[in-house]
């Protein structure tokens, strides 16, 4: 009975490949009070490092995750509970904790997230789906990127709702062709697989040029649009950082290929050994850098984006957020007030392009503002 | 879509699809079909371990067995590259490279530059190597270096069926020569490789591990032992960089000094004998290139110099082991045996 009032802070899983993390350091000391969304400390993985937030509030009782130590993902790392809880208690609850065995590990097989493929009009997506609510997320990535640059967002949204992320025709593990390499060209792909998973109306989020495929697919279908989150969104303006775009396109190693990736972070430092090669693991595969050069040319042909839809999107009645990173450096943060006062608009320091990695904490709470306001 | 597949299934499915992909690639080699029209069996055995087995089922006569001669089809599908085919050439075991030299290295490498850049040779010439298959002496060498020696063949030593698969493909696609080294012992190594085809680049080393007190460069097998080594270390509390070159030529040396100048320290390790190998090579490179970076002499750990033994237990001793690879890296830290003594 007692157990309800101790809560476990547990080595997190970001992604369906992460199996271990290493404690990096404590941001809070032991004793400290803890309230939902402080920042308790920092885990890195093979592919990146962040910051696990409570997600639970009292006093941090217990400290066990040592710094530097690796643990595998769902070791009990603290102890929260309230005041008058029992040392006794805390002690009991952590000796009876159940550390994760190699049966849980084939049950987890079964419960975990996976990820999923559909047929489409357009060839075979990959997707992930979590959670069960009533409203529907649909979180769309940029130029480049995939349904992981979501890792640290898709389950903190799908507390609430049910939460689809999906790898664009020419990215991740999705077809990499694409009928029409264009932005008419995705927005018509990503309705084909709201149409394959049967998706009336979604929330849609979408980051950079997922921006930009969510405001055309509202601008043509705004009945399947409940609500636009727009993330460095791009679409709200001509700039873009055209080095950015040509030195991803056309880099063929490690060595070329990680200062440009680091255009994307505040903290450089983001970008790991496994992130790069992960990234060069999908543009060697044949027709992807075909498929990133077509788009390339066809939206930000010279470092100028083809598509300005702001002036469009104003006309419309969706209800809309934009959320940027103060020091991005691919897409300008000036185009955070394209949109008239009917968006509201964030601006998150101390983070860049990949702000909803970066300040991942700052960006759930407002989308989940978002998809809970009424449409 | 990825799933775990052996480094033998990676380097059939690199063939099976630019076979699919280019009808100008073809196959021959010593038993590569292997048993057509033997008894109900048409595709008995697919080359001596079956790693072109099922491939003549789909391709048909785009896969020749060839007669036990190895001067004559190695000299075909140069000839044949020529002219425009893109033959890969099973060359069984590396060590039969002897009987058809001349056509590797005197013709096919020379072609380019012979004709004033108008010839071209896309011929890959797949064998394998290295020790530890109990094949004795003559079916067991790392002769690596020697192709290395000569100007105008590429040589590629994949250390993992991700990088087989890709490399291979890289190779059929390169319009130079290309000796591809299949370390036999890595064939059942299984590990996530894409069902797509994707083609990895020439001339870059794959970065293992990251660390910061000694960097760790090998190929083939033994990089697996350079993991095994930095795990020994590790508990020690020395982090090693570990580089897996990958292709041997062209050779990815700034990765090598990038990593030295950081760690200023270097081990390399290669299965190959000790006199001129590549080892040496990059020995000699970074104490050209890095001198000033170095903060202790270069150690190479290398098989010995002799013939590689029949005998199981010499053979175990003649590769390279991860504890002679750590013995090696704790000389660059300045730490000798007795001080591993006294600590234990």
């Amino acid at each position: 009975m007692l157990n309800e009032r101790i809560k476990p802070i547990v080595m997190p899983k970001w992604g369906l490949s992460m199996s271990e993390g290493k404690v990096t350091g404590w941001l809070k000391e032991p004793g400290s009070p803890i309230s939902i969304g402080d920042e308790l400390l920092e885990v890195e993985t093979d592919k990146i490092t962040n910051v696990v937030e409570a997600g639970e509030s009292g006093i941090l009782r217990r400290v066990l995750g040592e710094p530097g130590n690796i643990y595998p993902v769902k070791t009990l790392i603290a102890v929260v509970a309230d005041p008058d809880v029992p040392e006794d208690d805390i002690d009991a609850f952590i000796a009876s904790y159940a550390a994760p065995s190699g049966d849980e590990d084939e049950e987890d097989e079964d419960a975990a997230p996976r990820y999923l493929f559909t047929e489409t009009a357009v060839g075979t997506i990959r997707y992930a789906r979590r959670g069960e609510g009533a409203a529907r997320v649909l979180l769309i990535h940029g130029f480049g990127g995939d349904l992981d640059n979501w890792l640290f967002n898709i389950d903190a949204l799908a507390e609430n709702a049910t939460v689809y992320a999906l790898d664009l025709p020419g990215h991740g593990q999705s077809t990499k062709s694409l009928p029409e390499a264009s932005l008419k060209g995705l927005a018509a792909a990503t309705r084909a697989f709201m149409e394959a998973v049967s998706i009336d109306k979604a929330h849609l989020v979408g980051h950079s040029m997922g921006g930009a495929v969510a405001m055309t697919l509202a601008l043509e279908a705004p009945d399947s649009v409940a609500s636009l989150s727009l993330i460095c969104p791009a679409g709200l303006g001509q700039e873009i950082n055209g080095n950015y775009i040509d030195g991803f396109v056309s880099a063929a190693s490690r060595r070329e290929l990680k200062p440009v990736v680091e255009n994307l972070f505040a903290d450089p430092g983001l970008v790991s050994r496994q992130m790069i090669d992960d990234l060069l693991k999908y543009k060697r595969l044949d027709g992807v850098n075909d498929t990133l050069r077509a788009l390339a040319s066809a939206m930000f042909d010279d470092g100028t984006q083809q598509d300005v839809l702001a002036g469009s999107i104003k006309d419309t009645d969706i209800p809309r957020l934009v959320v940027w990173g103060e020091l991005d450096r691919v897409i300008p943060v000036a185009h955070a007030s394209a949109l008239d006062s009917a968006a509201r608009v964030e601006v998150i320091p101390n983070a860049g392009h990949m702000v909803q990695m970066e300040a991942s904490g700052k960006v759930n709470a407002l989308l989940k503002e978002q998809i809970g306001r009424k449409a | 879509m990825s799933r775990k597949i052996s480094m033998k299934q990676a380097i059939n499915e690199a063939l099976d699809l630019e076979m699919s992909r280019d009808p100008t690639v073809i196959l021959m080699g010593e038993d590569i079909v292997g048993g057509t029209g033997a008894p109900g069996e048409k595709d008995a055995w697919g080359g001596v371990l079956g790693v072109t087995k099922g491939l003549y089922g789909k391709h048909g006569d785009r896969l020749m067995d060839t007669p036990l001669s190895e001067s004559a089809y190695i000299g075909a599908a140069i000839g044949a590259a020529t002219c425009g085919l893109r033959p890969v050439a099973e060359l069984m075991f590396i060590d039969f490279m002897g009987v058809c030299f001349d056509q590797i290295f005197n013709q096919a490498a020379k072609f380019r530059y012979m004709f004033g850049g108008k010839a071209e040779t896309p011929v890959v010439i797949r064998g394998m190597v290295g020790a530890g298959f109990r094949a004795a002496a003559q079916h067991s060498q790392m002769l690596t270096p020697i192709f290395t020696h000569v100007p105008g063949l590429k040589v590629v030593c994949p250390s993992n069926a991700y990088d087989a698969k890709g490399l291979l493909i890289q190779s059929i696609r390169d319009n130079d020569p290309v000796i591809f080294c299949e370390h036999k012992a890595l064939y059942g190594f299984e590990m996530d490789v894409p069902r797509e085809s994707y083609a990895i680049p020439f001339g870059e080393a794959n970065v293992l591990r990251d660390g910061d007190d000694v960097t760790l460069v090998s190929y083939g097998l033994t990089v697996h032992r350079a993991m095994a080594a930095a795990e020994i270390l590790a508990q020690e509390k020395i982090e090693a960089e570990v580089i897996d070159l990958r292709t041997l030529s062209p050779i990815d040396r700034d990765t090598i000094i990038d990593s030295v100048e950081r760690t200023g320290r270097l081990v390399v390790i290669d299965e190959a004998h000790p006199r001129c190998n590549i080892a040496t090579d990059i020995s000699a490179h970074v104490c050209q290139h890095a001198f000033g970076a170095l903060k202790a002499g270069v150690q190479m750990v290398t098989a010995p110099h002799t013939p590689v033994p029949f005998s199981p237990v010499l053979e175990d001793l003649y590769i390279p082991s991860a504890e002679a690879i750590a013995a090696a890296a704790r000389r660059t830290m300045g730490i000798t045996a007795a001080d591993q003594t006294v600590a234990a």
